[in-house]
């Protein structure tokens, strides 16, 4: 019989999700990454105008929105497998499950507010 | 709970080869980008928020500290590519052996330190 290690607080509910929602967002990301490099080193002298018209088109509000949204599972999957491995029983002792449980809380919490944040911004906030 | 029991990965008790540095690396980097990510925001938010705030950020990123700062943001960002992508070619099979993955390792560690340099000369 196969059983399927599961952990409630993991984003695609098992490794393999998780391993593919990593790599998909590591795609997206260094793709917007190298492309905005390249953007940004053709135009040293770049102005308001200029900026604001590339980066609030719409091809580009839909390519930060999804950058944003893949740094959020990207970071989540990252750091979820960092808190596991480092914050457990050996390292923190009997109070490891809680210490964990609440590091990942707050790290969930900040990167709500960075997807927030990131929408409001490149759909037309102040 | 026997507590004499053998503990697999005391990570205090191993020396490391340099495939476990890149491995270590790839994770510290990752955990740098995410304290980053406010100012990263931030930056996008001034940049885009008024022809003022842009001016604003502009003058901010001349002044020499900004300019340290945003060195060291993306350094670690271009290690986490570069060893990032060599993860997916390993994905896809490639450089999986002992040997590959030590040639790799220090592959990440040379192009990332390249790539670090020319982004300095690229900020200064």
């Amino acid at each position: 019989m196969v059983t399927r290690v599961t952990s409630v607080t993991s984003l695609g509910r098992n490794g393999l999700y998780d391993w593919l929602i990593q790599r998909v967002s590591a795609v997206v990301i260094g793709v917007y990454f190298i492309g905005m490099l390249g953007y940004l080193i053709a135009q040293p002298n770049l102005d308001y105008g200029t900026w604001k018209a590339f980066i609030g088109s719409v091809p580009m509000q839909i390519a930060t929105t999804l950058l944003v949204l893949s740094v959020a599972a990207h970071t989540w999957v990252g750091l979820w497998g960092v808190t596991t491995d480092y914050l457990t029983g050996m390292t923190l002792g009997k109070s490891a499950t809680c210490v964990r449980l609440v590091v990942q809380m707050v790290i969930a919490l900040l990167l709500m507010v960075y997807v927030l944040w990131g929408l409001v911004t490149i759909w037309g906030g102040a | 709970m026997n507590d004499k029991r053998p503990v697999n990965l005391d990570l205090s008790t191993i020396k490391f080869p340099v495939t476990a540095i890149a491995s270590i690396t790839h994770r510290i980097t990752g955990v740098a980008i995410f304290v980053a990510l406010p100012i990263l925001l931030w930056m996008l938010d001034r940049s885009v928020a008024s022809p003022e705030s842009f001016a604003d950020l502009k003058q901010l990123l001349d002044s020499p500290l900004a300019k340290l700062v945003v060195w060291a943001i993306l350094t670690p960002i271009l290690y986490h590519l570069v060893a990032g992508i060599r993860h997916l070619f390993m994905d896809a099979g490639i450089g999986e052996t002992l040997e590959g993955g030590r040639r790799g390792a220090k592959s990440v560690f040379i192009i990332t330190a390249v790539l670090v340099v020319l982004t300095g000369a690229w900020i200064w």
